[in-house]
C-alpha cells in the first residue's frame, strides 16, 4: 500500500547542503514488512521544528511590574481558555501575581512568576512516563497524551508553576487542549511562539500593563532579553537549586 | 467483538467494493465536508486516520512542527457538522463526524476529553479569494439544505 507524504510542505532552495542533510533525517521512512502491513516513521520538516539553537526565555523587571496591574495574568487565561470556577485550591493557575514585602526595610514588591522553564527541570526528571519534557528550544510541556495525572511533577517543581484539571473542561481553544485528569502550566504560548508570536502575558504587558516583560532568544547575543541580560544585574527565583530557569527577574 | 468489528469495516472499505459499500445499508450516513481538498483521497484517510493523528500529535507536541498536513484541527475545522440551531454541533450529537463511523464499529474515541469538538470561529475569508469557486459552492449548498 503506498501511502502519501506526510509533509508535503515547500522546502527553501536557497541553503543546500547541511540543510538537505538535516532534511533528509527528518523525512518519511516507509517499510514495508509485508503486504498490507506498513511501519511509518515521519517527523515532519526540520525548518519547521522548535530549533535546538534557540532557548526561549523572559525577562521581567520587578520594579516596573505593580501591584495593581495583572494584566498579564487575564490575558494568559483569555488566551489559554482557564478561569476561575470558585474553588481557589483546585482551580488551574498557569501564572499568578505574587507580592513580596521585606519586613526589614519595609519594601514591597510585585512580580508575576509562571512555569520558570527549567534547563534542568525538576518536573521532567520525576515524570514516570515521559509527559513532562523538555522541547528543543527549551520550553518545558505536558504532553497530555501520555499524562496519566499522578502529579509528581506538581510535587517536585519548587514554583508551584503546575496545575491539575479536576473538573471535565468544555469548550477549550484549539490549540490549547485541556482535560480532566492532566496536569497542565505555562506553555509559554508555543502555538504563538512556533509562528512567531510572542506570549500572551508579554504582548498584555507591554501593551495594557506597565511594559515589565521582555520575550527572546536567550541563545542569541542580538536579541533585546540577552542585551538587558548581559548589561544589568538579574536572578532566578531559587537559583540555589541550580535549575538555570529560562524565566529571569531584574531588580528582585 | 470491537476487533472483529474493526477488521471487518476496514475489510470492507479497502477491499470491497466502494460504491457497492457506500449503497449498503450497513454504510454509516458520514456527514459532508465543509470544504473540498484538491485531492480528496477518502479511503487511505478512512484507514489510516489514527495513524497520521498519532504521529502528527507528537511532532507538534514534541518538535513544534505546526506545518503538519493531518492535524486534528484540520480534521475539525473541515469535518463541522451544524445542527438544527445553525451552529456546529460538539462530540456529544450522534450527528458529529466521528461519530458516524465511530458507533457503527463500536469504538469510544476520547480525543474529545482535551480537544475542542468545534471549530473556534467559521472562516470566511476563503470565499472571497480568486479561486474559491469550491468553497463558495460547498458553502451554497450547505446552507441549501
Amino acid at each position: 500500500m503506498k501511502l502519501p507524504m506526510v509533509n508535503n510542505k515547500k522546502t527553501d532552495p536557497t541553503d543546500i547542503g547541511r540543510r538537505q542533510f538535516m532534511k533528509s533525517g527528518a523525512a518519511m521512512v516507509t517499510v514495508t514488512l509485508a503486504p498490507g502491513v506498513t511501519i511509518m516513521a515521519y517527523g515532519g520538516s526540520a525548518e519547521s521544528q522548535a530549533n535546538p539553537a534557540t532557548r526561549w526565555g523572559l525577562l521581567i523587571d520587578v520594579n516596573k511590574c505593580t501591584k495593581d496591574c495583572d494584566e498579564c495574568v487575564t490575558a494568559c487565561s483569555k488566551e489559554n481558555g482557564w478561569q476561575d470556577t470558585g474553588n481557589p485550591e483546585t482551580d488551574a493557575q498557569w501564572i499568578r501575581k505574587i507580592d513580596l514585602l521585606n519586613p526589614e526595610t519595609g519594601l514591597e514588591q510585585s512580580l508575576a512568576v509562571m512555569c520558570q522553564h527549567c534547563e534542568d527541570a525538576p518536573c521532567v526528571d520525576v515524570c514516570p512516563t515521559g509527559a513532562s519534557f523538555k522541547r528543543p528550544d527549551g520550553i518545558v510541556l505536558v504532553d497530555k497524551h501520555t499524562c496519566i495525572g499522578c502529579r509528581y511533577c506538581m510535587m517536585a517543581c519548587p514554583y508551584k508553576a503546575r496545575s491539575f484539571i479536576h473538573e471535565p473542561v468544555t469548550d477549550q481553544k484549539p490549540y490549547a487542549p485541556r482535560g480532566k485528569g492532566t496536569v497542565e502550566g505555562c506553555t509559554l504560548c508555543v502555538h504563538r511562539v512556533d509562528v512567531g508570536g510572542t506570549p500572551a502575558c508579554v504582548e498584555a504587558c507591554n501593551t495594557t500593563g506597565n511594559g515589565a516583560m521582555i520575550f527572546g532568544n536567550l541563545n542569541d547575543p542580538e536579541s533585546e532579553i540577552a542585551i538587558q541580560l548581559a548589561t544589568y544585574a538579574s536572578s532566578a527565583i531559587r537559583s540555589d537549586l541550580g535549575l538555570n530557569p529560562g524565566v529571569r527577574y531584574q531588580n528582585l | 467483538m470491537q476487533r472483529f468489528l474493526t477488521a471487518f469495516w476496514i475489510a470492507l472499505l479497502a477491499f470491497g467494493n466502494s460504491a457497492n459499500a457506500q449503497d449498503s445499508d450497513l454504510f454509516p450516513d458520514i456527514p459532508k465536508a465543509l470544504y473540498e481538498l484538491e485531492t480528496p483521497h477518502p479511503d487511505d484517510i478512512r484507514i489510516n486516520h489514527m495513524n497520521y493523528l498519532r504521529h502528527d500529535r507528537d511532532a507538534t507536541v514534541r518538535l513544534g512542527d505546526r506545518g503538519i498536513e493531518f492535524s486534528l484541527k484540520s480534521c475539525i475545522d473541515c469535518h463541522a457538522v451544524r445542527g438544527p440551531d445553525t451552529s456546529f454541533v460538539t462530540i456529544e450529537s450522534d450527528r458529529y463526524f466521528c461519530k458516524a463511523c465511530h458507533i457503527s464499529v463500536g469504538i469510544n474515541i476520547d480525543c474529545f476529553q482535551c480537544h475542542n469538538s468545534r471549530p473556534e470561529a467559521v472562516d470566511f475569508s476563503g470565499l472571497f479569494e480568486a479561486d474559491a469557486s469550491g468553497v463558495l459552492k460547498a458553502y451554497l449548498e450547505e446552507i441549501s439544505q
